[in-house]
């Protein structure tokens, strides 16, 4: 059973600014490119410049000429230092994804993937060298159209292969046929999802030091799972774990991009061991739109079965992922799809359910997870056809949802789709959505607007997201990934709380989550608890920063530990007061008696113990520093709901679309700290819009050209094309852990596609025009409108 | 994503510039703001043997309104262009177009001149002053002449300079009474370069204009005067003013085609006239 | 390996109210130099091609890209950084407000957004949401969805008017 003791007026669930953002204000933030290491060397990677060719290096004696270059390194050359890797996973059988390196060898097969790689005096000079590098390249014709990739007759991804289907499955519960023969009403629509990439400010930066004499790697490197990388790097490049060190210091974003195992960053490392120098690579803008993970390429034909009274019976959906070159090492790109076919329909009760999936190789850059992992487009598929559902049968899209929710008596329950949806507060959420937004208002308001000619659109998305993913996930495929959290707590001297945690930070504030729960825990105020995370050699093994889990898995190890911790001070002060354990407390770094009166400081027992020993009774052996390693044993996932809102303005003459406001309404569970979930859930919200309006990996349909190479091309929301977003919770904490807390990280991006989606077309709907594509540009707005042909 | 490596220079009179950019010939490129030409340097798209740069030399910022002339320096910043009030009294329209220009540390630092020379077919500034009749005075070691902006755009980055010439100033007739003057644009995200601009002055008899100026950017791949739509926007009215946008010879791209330029300007120019109904 | 035989120029500026002597590179940028070369590593590098405003210091009073000027051009100028701008206390108020507001989460964008609004309130006292949010407009954020960081500077507004 969890101790789930909390207590009364603690910390946990306060809004509290976070204390590490001080130095960030202040211009004193340590990002990896903010150090230096004495000897470094500056690495440039030579990528290829087409999205599939054959090349041979012919010369590389010019570039190592060049006064201040000391390598040119080829995977020949580092080879003998690195291991290849090839993406597998019991949970997608007969994967294909061939052997990968660090450098490409003989073939490139997607635009800005490494071939070589410039050790020199500065990046400038890497630069200089990458251009005396002589290459052959014979460019072979590459696939980029998802649509097409799984068509005979296009040529395949890679040598030898017989067709680019990477991997493929059906699944789904219930008799789909029939749920469709029998319906009322079928709704269907075919969805395009462009190719959307993660754009951390801080671009994918590593300084790796290989010490030849200690045989030891160093690796400073921008990561949302420094664990995950020395598990990795010591496999990679056959070293024992403890001789590798990963240090992610302050982490300018992640999203998911920062998550994988990336070929240059290996590279950098084998580049270290083989001069026995630092090496240090900041992956510039350029490399970063090309050769970060992308996500989200899906083409999805989808349809719903509804009954007479509105009820939905079924779902058919059948998707066709853009892989990319690779399935992403280590957690394969799939997971991806799998995620978009277990979301459809989650919100809702329905009895039948069939996913058809394909998996097509591109010669594009491997996708992988990025916020929200696949959510956006289950969810967009799911909202729309409710509201094309709701249209229909002309009745109120919120009527509609209100009817299909799945009950709150229903749960546990595990649906067709093989989603098991437990706690989940849809009634209660659509009660606080309603009060929220206030809709008789909001509606007379779009009335108004519509009444001055104004082409305006409301739209709601329901939203269900697995969060905190449990050991099993990753566990069955045989990936080593870890969903377990470790957290030390010591009781200093000064009777000071540090802690070191394996959940990491960046950006999204679980350190100061986890210094509320140590606090409340132990009984200390905030500001007597240190929290040092990011370091291999400073925090245990664990699960780093993905999938909304720091506050439910990170937290309850925090929450063990500091429970732990103090059990043993309680223990040690009785022993010293003369007293028992639970006739005292600790407040406010005091221990207390029943009454509440203060018998002593935290400081004064720490002293004692670590200063004065021989004061302690015989027998006493006070275990100041205690550590708690935490699993979920049930629930694979965990799952939270909420409710979105999108109200927008399409200028029917430009096709431009203006998100005027947005609401949000989220069941993540036990706030440990709204002031920074609310952020959170704006962040991603406004994700989500750049999604839905703007952002787009785009590809020349010729030659495969990577068009989208600059922040000039690729659009991202900026401050005045991002509305207001208003937040409001319910709270329905996880019974299944001593906080409650689920994941808050990802939910607004996962439904603000489908609510703007939804608005674009509540404000066209009129003009007869519909839209089923992401993002919603004005060249898509125009064609729905018949302003512009339709493409081709 | 660094430069390639370049040799620079910074002259402290205009005589200086002009004799080095005279030397190098076609292997020199002026720095000026460097809005324009620092990313294609950090790109290695450019790749100039020298910088020029010309911001120590002094006067080339001026702004004066004299005789019904108002005159710019090329190297004036866009920020202190849009803040002046000699160019909001004189030529409101670039104030105007000026606030669709990029985001505020890109003005501080952009120069008017600069975005002529590099003459992007979706900039702005080409536009206004092809609209406004201005004449841009060019220097080289060997003297000055006088361009008409009508005639100093040639297609997309290139233009009537020659290889060691530069702007100096821009020269623009102050509006005149009765005139009105509109800067509209289509772009994805504000501060973005023009999916379709507008740059339009006109003086009205009544409900009918009388004269009209239109300059587009962002739709051809050099901006003119639209001589074929003012013409028929004076004698038969906006419809068929957008009628003779048929045979713009419009830019086409792998997002928006020619015939979605087209039509933004059509847009465009219904409601710049609609606006001053 | 032998020394690179980069081209160079001497400079003389005021950086953070100090004067300051450097050798740098000719095709070195501002921001690299100052934060590579003089090591105040507040300004960051987001985009190199002047989208992203990481980047932005302050050079003879105006905030401008510093990867799209050059090092050698702040000879004889005054350059003002995030760090320099901390210690002056001339942006205190904003500070506190994205501290107190959350207007930041991981915190690469916000000395250049901090230095950009600063700009704006010099300017304009009173500022609405939608003029906030143009003079940040050349300032991307990943993390929040600018809405806190809209907040957190008509915080500082308010502070500074009281």
């Amino acid at each position: 059973m969890p101790d789930t003791a909390l207590p009364p007026d603690g910390w946990i669930g306060r809004p509290m600014p976070r204390a590490a953002t001080r130095r960030l204000i202040e211009g004193r933030g340590r990002y990896t490119d903010d150090n230096a290491a004495k000897g470094e060397l500056h690495a440039a990677f030579l990528r290829s410049p087409f999205p599939h060719a054959a090349f041979r290096i012919t010369g590389c004696d010019a570039a190592r000429a060049l006064p201040g270059v000391r390598a040119v390194l080829t995977a020949e050359d580092l080879a003998p230092f690195c291991r290849s890797w090839r993406t597998q996973s019991l949970a997608f059988p007969g994967l294909v994804s061939p052997e990968q390196g660090p450098l490409a060898r003989d073939r490139a097969v997607y635009q800005g993937e490494p071939v070589a790689l410039v050790l020199a005096a500065s990046r400038a000079v890497a630069e200089d060298a990458l251009e005396l590098v002589g290459v052959e390249w014979n460019e072979l014709p590459a696939v980029t159209d998802v649509a097409h990739a799984l068509d005979a007759g296009t040529p395949p991804v890679h040598q030898g292969l017989s067709s680019n289907l990477a991997w493929r499955t059906e699944f789904g519960e219930g008799d789909v046929e029939a749920a469709f023969a029998k319906a009322a009403l079928v709704v269907e629509e075919r969805f395009t999802f462009t190719r959307h990439t993660g754009v951390p400010l801080e671009a994918r930066s590593v300084l790796a030091t290989y010490d030849p004499a200690a045989e030891a790697l160093e690796v400073r490197m921008s990561h949302q799972i420094p664990h995950q990388m020395q598990v990795h790097l010591a496999e990679l490049l056959d070293l024992p774990m403890g001789r590798v060190r990963v240090i992610a210091g302050d982490v300018g974003g992640g999203f998911g991009i920062k998550m994988h195992v990336y070929p240059d960053e290996v590279a950098v490392c084998a580049a270290s061991r083989l001069t026995g120098r630092p090496v240090r690579y900041v992956c510039d803008r350029i490399e970063a739109l090309m050769a970060d993970i992308h996500a989200r390429e899906h083409v999805v034909q989808a349809r719903m079965a509804v009954d007479a009274e509105g009820r939905i019976l079924a779902f058919d959906v059948d998707d066709i992922q853009g892989l990319g070159a690779y399935s992403i090492y280590p957690r394969s790109s799939t997971v991806e799809a799998m995620s978009v076919l277990r979301t459809v329909g989650a919100p809702y009760h329905f009895s039948a359910y069939r996913a058809r999936l394909r998996c097509a190789l591109q010669n594009k850059v491997p996708t992988g997870q990025y916020r929200s992992v696949g959510h956006p487009i289950g969810c967009a598929t799911t909202e729309r056809l409710v509201d094309l559902a709701a249209a229909a049968r002309g009745e109120d899209p919120l009527e509609f949802r209100r009817r299909n929710f799945l009950p709150e008596a229903m749960m546990p329950w595990t649906n067709p789709a093989g989603g098991r949806m437990a706690e989940l507060s849809h009634t209660a959420t659509l009660a606080e959505f309603e009060r929220l937004l206030d809709l008789p208002k909001l509606r007379a308001e779009v009335a108004a607007m519509r009444a001055e000619g104004r082409c305006v659109g409301l739209g709601f998305s329901a939203v269900v997201e697995y969060t905190a993913s449990g050991p099993a996930a990753y566990g069955r495929a045989g990936v080593p990934v870890a969903a377990m959290d470790t957290v030390v707590v010591t009781l200093e001297p000064t009777g000071d709380v540090v802690a070191r945690a394996s959940v990491a930070e960046i950006g999204q504030g679980i350190q100061q989550g986890i210094v509320q729960v140590v606090a409340d825990a132990v009984g200390v105020p905030p500001s007597r608890v240190t929290i040092h995370t990011g370091d291999t050699a400073n925090a245990p093994h664990g699960g780093g920063a993905w999938a909304s889990r720091g506050a439910a898995i990170g937290g309850e190890a925090a929450w063990g530990a500091g429970r732990k911790l103090q059990a043993e001070i309680l223990k040690t002060a009785a022993a010293l007061l003369q007293s028992t354990p639970d006739a005292l407390d600790v407040r406010d770094g005091q221990v207390v008696d029943a009454k509440g009166t203060p018998r002593m400081s935290l400081a004064e027992l720490a002293s004692t113990v670590f200063f004065r020993g021989h004061e302690l009774p015989g027998g006493v052996q006070p275990q100041f520093t205690a550590t708690h390693q935490f699993r979920r044993e049930e629930d694979l996932f965990l799952t939270t709901n909420g409710l979105q809102a999108s109200l927008v303005e399409v200028d029917p003459d430009t096709g431009l679309v203006t998100p005027l406001r947005h609401w949000v309404v989220g069941d993540c569970g036990r706030l440990l700290n709204p002031l920074l979930v609310d952020e959170q859930v704006r962040g991603g919200v406004v994700q989500g819009i750049g999604e839905a309006l703007l952002e787009a990996c785009r590809y020349d349909p010729g030659n495969g050209q990577f068009l989208t190479g600059t922040l000039a091309d690729y659009l991202l929301p900026m401050a005045d094309n991002a509305p207001d977003v208003t937040v409001g919770h319910v709270e329905t904490p996880y019974s299944g852990s001593a906080l409650g807390a689920k994941g808050a990280g990802e939910a607004g991006t996962c439904g603000a596609p489908a609510a703007v989606l939804n608005a674009v077309n509540d404000a066209l709907g009129s003009r007869g025009a519909r839209i089923s594509e992401l993002p919603v540009t004005p060249t898509v707005i125009l064609r729905a409108l018949g302003t512009l042909e339709a493409a081709e | 994503m660094k430069p390639a490596r370049f040799d620079y220079a910074c002259p402290g009179t205009l005589g200086g510039a002009l004799a080095l950019l005279a030397e190098q010939g076609p292997e020199a490129s002026i720095l000026a703001g460097g809005q324009s030409l620092m990313p294609m340097l950090n790109l290695r798209m450019a790749r100039p043997a020298l910088l020029v740069d010309i911001n120590r030399i002094p006067g080339l910022d001026a702004i004066t309104l004299l005789d019904g002339v108002l005159t710019i320096g090329a190297r004036a910043r866009h920020a202190d262009v849009l803040t002046s009030p000699l160019v909001q009294q004189a030529a409101p329209l670039l104030i105007q177009a000026l606030h669709h220009v990029a985001h505020p540390a890109i003005r501080n630092r952009g120069t008017l001149g600069g975005s002529l020379a590099l003459a992007d077919p979706a900039a702005e500034m080409p536009a206004c002053v092809t609209c406004l009749g201005a004449t841009l005075v060019l220097a080289s070691a060997s003297g000055e002449r006088r361009v008409p902006a009508a005639s100093f755009f040639l297609g997309v980055y290139a233009t009537a300079l020659e290889h060691g010439e530069m702007i100096l100033r821009v020269e623009i007739p102050a509006i005149r009474p009765g005139w009105i003057h509109a800067f509209l644009e289509v772009s994805r995200r504000h501060g973005d370069y023009a999916m379709a601009g507008l740059a339009l002055a006109i003086r009205r008899d009544g409900a009918h204009v009388a004269e009209a100026s239109i300059a587009l950017c962002g739709v051809e791949s050099a901006t003119r005067r639209q001589t074929e739509a003012e013409a028929a926007l004076v004698a038969r009215g906006v419809d068929a003013a957008c009628d003779r946008f048929a045979h713009l010879d419009a830019m086409g791209g792998a997002e928006i085609t020619a015939a979605h330029r087209i039509h933004l300007a059509r847009v465009l120019l219904r409601r710049a006239v609609g606006a001053q109904d | 390996m032998e020394l690179p035989d980069e081209s160079t120029a001497d400079i003389a500026c005021i950086l953070n109210g100090e004067p300051i002597r450097a050798r740098v590179p000719l095709r070195q940028n501002l921001v690299d130099w100052l934060r590579h070369g003089v090591g105040l590593t507040g300004s960051h590098v987001g985009c190199e091609h002047g989208v992203c405003g990481a980047c932005h210091v302050q050079v003879d009073g105006v905030v401008v890209r510093g990867c799209l000027m050059l090092a050698v051009q702040a000879d004889r100028a005054t350059v003002e950084t995030i760090e320099g701008a901390t210690s002056s206390g001339r942006i205190r108020a904003l500070q506190d407000a994205f501290f107190n507001r959350a207007a930041l989460q991981c915190g690469f964008c916000t000395p250049g957004m901090l230095l950009q609004a600063a700009e704006l309130l010099a300017k304009n006292s009173d500022p609405t949401r939608e003029e906030i949010r143009q003079a940040l407009s050349g300032n991307y954020c990943r993390c929040t969805g600018y809405h806190a960081i809209v907040d957190a500077v008509q915080a500082a507004a308010a502070s500074l008017r009281a």
